[in-house]
């Protein structure tokens, strides 16, 4: 049977609250700042919001259903997403659907995590129940141990090398230089890249994000609500997600993004070639590189050559991660998973802080959350196109 | 106050009589009797603070203690041996108060004992000694001084105390006649020694095996053990204090033993 | 191959004690399983029992088939090295102490191909990525098992690689007091430490008026030292700690009393009180003396504080009558070890239970074949350190019983009461 398509629904109001490496704060506070600028940025009231998705991981040991009364909110439909890294598309789609069927009205997406100067050392270890159990007690490194071997795999495997990785943080961070939130405002380049200190071999210091704290949203409506309001938005052309993808696969050398490829092109009615701009869940390069292939930029294997021909800069071929990406911007934790989407909306609705990608039309903005044991288990992409 | 009571205190005040200590500290280091393993075992003597002015008991200090009936400087009654088992008043706590007190005669083999651990007491001995410092009158303590606490007061050295080999013990004590010499044609009090027993350190072979708790005892007479400081006696003439703990049926027990001593 | 392990210079005394942390402890229930196996040098992961697929990480119901009858099986460990990492980063202090710290993520071998894959940590003489390993599993300093992935052969100076080393309580350059060495076990248990390269023997001598040949005999052994030492006696078990607590590495108490008879043998309780007062008081004692200073120096560097091993007997899981009262002691020697072990754990000083079947000495007489010889209980004890474990059933007699124990220990007590065994 074919899959419903998601016309009519429209995606509005990007907001990012303004990242900060620690905060004092608790997770609620940058949940009610993004929800009260949704609120003042869609010119609503609080209770026209009658649906909420929220991610957060330092939200507890509240969920998303504690929050509202935190909030002071009775919205009819709530979703609780705890995806990392695929949260921004889930929820999206979710939302969409929600809207589609009539539950909801105006859902506000968001997501957002504080950062303690001990939070993010007190999460992993309970991160997961096979996290706890299997990789924490391995050195405790963290994702970054994880990671590491992923890429050590991935670089013998495809040959690979560090300076492809170098390529693309570099990329990213000529991005952030013109993206005011960025909280890494230095230039990066191929030699300090490639001089950095080793965190967990072969990652370096550059390979990896900086937790923080921060908070991202976004609106989803009809477009008929969106018109009304008098709202610039996008429009959600496919997006789909995938879990557990391919378990036997001894190292994650390909996301779950493979298994759902050609239909999420075909219900978009586009190809790679028809895309403007990208925003990879970039937590480490070699996964930004992983969603280049699997999502079809380049075949499998041809990575280190697709870097090297693409300049992925906002004037350049194939602009990427455009903000800067977590890499340069920072991670705030589940707001992670939203930066891409909703940095992708203010491409597509000429909002971009300065960081505008020349004509864009149409973008792709994929997710990747939740290493769970050895692997992320959550893909996510959506492909988003301007308003009408 | 009597005048010969108040003569003592006199004398006692004006150092005129002295006051020995017989009694070795009990600790538990102090070498325990030794038996064949398989058989009952005197429990040594343990000592654990209840409370030393710390959070179990602020203000004050003091201990438990375990040990068997016969640990360090001890008395035996006549009950401890099977010969003695029947006799009245055999026990600690029923033995007249009146034995509490008693002379004694100091019998000094520091020479043998030194050249021989195994030396044995002999009646012929000890009539030599009569001889000279004239006879053991009755109800008297016959102490055997050999210098053999030293090994513990001036050396710490338990094991030559104990000096045990593949043997067994080799310490000095009483051979059979010179205890029943003691007993029949003396009617002595008691018999004390410096060592672990009132025997010596092989007595089980003599004939009967240890003749003096089997003869003492048997004549319902005392016996004095790990005695020290008999170096500080005249050889006659103390009166030895031995008044063991009152003990429900006991067979012994450890005391504080002193002898007084009239100076010249 | 490892660098041998050189000879730890003396203590500087000017430079502070590392303070022991422990590497993560926390695991779910359904992973303790690894531990158990591990607590006895066993390398098992849960098998289904519908479908034979092999689980990991531990979990609740098979990922092929969602049976939950999962069973922990003993497992080869084969597997293909398929990535590896240097970590030179942790958010864990014990980690922050050791690094860098070298992981890799290994392929089980299986069947059907669909072998899991498990995080590992690497011993040093493991190659690069792809390569063929062992995988075993070890206790770390958190007393919890994590899975080592070993040489598929094996190669010189195994034992003496710094991160292997984490998991072992190897006697190798450590010093150890031996509590009683007037046994004959226990002087096999010094001449087995010499030979496994302990720095410095302390041979504990209670009553030293009471002769022991074979004491003597340890004399001539250069690391040797006889110390008096008598495990009834707190005094004499807090002067020796006064001494020497600071020094000690690994503590093996073999002092024990042993006598045959149970409850009606016997008219009083005096043999029961002095059994009781060695094995179950002295464990006591020897705890409260030697334990707070053994936790302090769990890191003190190469050749930290690290073990501690009671000398126990297979009569400890069920009451072997004609040895009764002993039987009770060892008992209850067992439960306070475990409580040992609680406290010395929180510093990651293993204590290591040994439960030997009865050994053929002056005590057992009466017992019939087999026995067995203090030297091989010695080995045993070696071993166990060696290998970082927590319990050790040494002998075919005391391997019987745990088998049965295992099975089911109101049976082996059914039998033991008929006189079955």
């Amino acid at each position: 049977m074919k899959r419903k398509d998601y016309s009519g629904i429209a995606v509005a109001v990007p907001v990012t609250i303004p990242y900060v490496r620690y905060s004092t704060h608790e997770a609620h506070w940058w949940l009610a700042r993004v929800l009260r600028e949704l609120i003042q940025g869609a010119g609503i009231k609080k209770s026209d919001i009658d649906g909420l998705c929220v991610s957060s991981f330092s939200l507890v040991p509240d969920t998303a259903v504690g929050l509202m009364q935190h909030l002071g909110m009775s919205p009819r439909w709530l979703d609780h997403i705890p995806m990392g890294g695929a949260s921004g598309v889930v929820a999206m789609r979710r939302a969409a659907r929600a809207v589609q069927a009539g539950d909801a009205s105006i859902v506000a997406c968001i997501a957002g995590d504080t950062n303690h100067v001990a939070s993010f050392r007190l999460m992993l270890g309970g991160f997961s129940a096979f996290a706890r159990d299997a990789t924490f007690p391995y050195g405790a490194g963290g994702p970054n141990g994880s990671f590491a071997m992923i890429t050590d795999a991935y670089m013998r495997r495809y040959n690979v090398k560090r300076e492809d990785f170098a390529k693309l943080c570099v990329a990213q961070r000529d991005n952030a230089l013109k993206f005011p939130h960025a909280l890494f405002k230095k230039p990066l380049t191929i030699e300090e890249y490639m001089n950095a200190r080793p965190i967990a071999d072969p990652l370096h210091l550059f390979d990896c994000v900086m937790p923080c704290a921060g908070a991202e949203g976004y609106l989803v409506m009809s477009a008929e609500k969106a018109a009304e309001l008098g709202l610039k938005s996008a429009r959600i052309l496919s997006t789909i997600e995938r879990h557990n993808a391919m378990p036997d696969d001894p190292m994650q050398l390909t996301g779950g993004w493979v298994l759902d490829r050609d239909e999420f092109y075909g219900m978009a009615g586009v190809t790679t070639k028809d895309i403007d701009f990208i925003q990879t869940y970039d937590d480490y390069p070699v996964i930004a590189l992983m969603q280049m292939e699997d999502l079809g930029f380049c075949a499998k294997g041809e990575g280190s050559a697709f870097v090297q021909s693409n300049s992925f800069t906002l004037d350049g071929t194939l602009p990427a991660n455009t903000s800067g990406g977590q890499l340069s911007v920072g991670q705030a934790g589940a707001a992670g998973g939203y930066i891409g989407m909703v940095e992708t909306i203010r491409q597509l609705t000429g909002q971009a802080l300065g960081n505008p990608v020349p004509d864009a039309e149409i973008g792709l903005v994929s997710g990747f959350g939740m290493i769970n044991y050895d692997r992320g288990i959550c893909t996510g992409a959506a492909i988003l196109a301007k308003g009408d | 106050m009597s005048a010969l009571l108040n003569t003592l205190a006199t004398a006692l005040s004006g150092g005129n009589v002295r006051i020995v200590d017989l009694t070795q500290t009990l600790s538990p280091d102090f070498p325990a009797i030794v038996l064949p393993p398989e058989m009952g075992q005197s429990q040594p003597f343990r000592q654990e603070a209840i409370s030393k002015y710390d959070d179990r008991g602020p203000g004050w200090y003091w201990n438990n203690f375990t040990l068997g009936e016969h640990t360090g400087t001890h008395f035996d009654a006549p009950i401890h041996w099977v010969s003695g088992r029947d006799l009245p008043n055999n026990a600690v706590d029923t033995m007249p108060a009146a034995h509490f007190m008693a002379p004694a005669c100091v019998l000094d083999c520091t020479k043998e004992s030194a050249e021989n651990p195994d030396f044995l007491l002999t009646a012929e001995w000890i009539k030599a000694w009569e001889a000279k410092h004239g006879q053991i009158p009755k109800g008297a303590w016959v102490l055997m001084r050999t210098g053999w606490s030293k090994h513990l007061t001036d050396r710490n050295d338990a094991v030559a105390y104990q000096n045990m080999d593949a043997t067994g013990q080799h310490t000095p004590g009483p051979d059979t006649e010179a205890v029943l010499f003691l007993v029949k044609e003396r009617d002595v009090i008691g018999f004390g020694t410096e060592t672990i027993g009132t025997d010596a350190g092989q007595g089980f072979h003599l004939k009967p095996p240890y003749p003096c708790h089997y003869y003492m005892h048997g004549a319902g007479k005392y016996g004095l053990q790990c005695l020290t400081n008999l170096d500080q006696l005249p050889t006659t003439g103390a009166m030895i204090v031995a008044a063991p703990l009152k003990l429900r049926q006991g067979s012994g027990s450890p005391l504080r033993v002193f002898a007084l001593v009239e100076e010249a | 191959m490892a660098n041998p392990l050189n000879r730890p210079s003396r203590k500087n005394p000017i430079v502070k004690t590392r303070l022991p942390t422990l590497p993560p402890t926390t695991r779910g229930r359904f992973a303790l399983g690894l531990t158990a196996a591990a607590t006895e040098g066993r390398f098992e992961l849960q098998v289904c029992a519908d479908c034979g697929a092999v689980q990991y990480p531990p979990r609740e119901a098979c990922n092929q088939c969602l049976s939950v009858e999962l069973k922990w099986t003993p497992q080869s460990g084969a597997g293909e090295l398929i990535a590896t990492t240097v970590l030179h980063h942790s958010n864990d202090l014990f980690y922050r102490d050791r690094m860098p710290w070298r992981i890799g993520m290994v392929r089980l071998d299986a069947a059907n191909d669909k072998g899991p894959s498990v995080v590992a940590h690497l011993h040093g003489d493991v190659g690069e990525a792809p390569s063929r390993v062992r995988l075993t599993a070890r206790l770390d300093r958190s007393g919890q098992a994590v899975i080592y992935a070993l040489p598929e052969k094996e190669t010189p100076n195994m034992a003496d690689d710094p991160q292997y080393r984490e998991t072992t309580c190897d006697p190798k350059f450590r010093k150890v007091l031996v509590t009683d060495g007037k046994t004959a076990l226990g002087q096999a248990v010094v001449k087995a430490l010499a030979a496994a390269g302990a720095d410095l023997i302390w041979v504990g001598q209670a009553e030293p008026w009471k002769m022991s040949p074979g004491l003597d005999k340890l004399r001539e052994f250069p690391q040797v030292a006889i110390v008096p030492l008598d495990v009834t006696d707190a005094d004499s078990v807090n002067k020796l700690a006064a001494e020497i607590g600071g020094k000690v590495d690994i503590v093996v108490n073999t002092a024990e009393l042993h006598r045959s008879g149970g409850i009606g043998d016997r008219d009083n309780t005096d043999t029961a009180r002095r059994e009781m007062d060695v094995n179950y008081f002295g464990l006591l004692r020897l705890g409260q003396s030697f334990g707070g200073a053994m936790k302090f120096r769990a890191a003190d560097g190469q050749s930290s504080a690290v073990a501690w091993v009671n000398l126990l007997s297979i009569y400890a899981l069920s009451n072997f009558a004609p040895h009764g009262t002993y039987s009770a002691s060892k008992a209850a020697a067992l439960s306070l070890s475990q409580c040992l072990r609680t406290e010395l754990g929180a510093a990651g000083v293993r204590v290591i239970n040994v439960f030997p079947g009865p050994i053929d000495d002056e005590w057992n007489q009466l017992l019939p074949p087999p026995k067995l010889g203090a030297s091989v209980v010695a080995s045993a004890i070696v071993k166990a350190l060696k290998d970082g474990v927590e319990d050790v059933y040494p002998g075919d007699v005391a391997q019987e019983w745990l088998t049965k124990y295992r099975e089911n220990p109101k049976v082996l007590e059914l039998e033991l009461r008929g006189g079955g065994m």
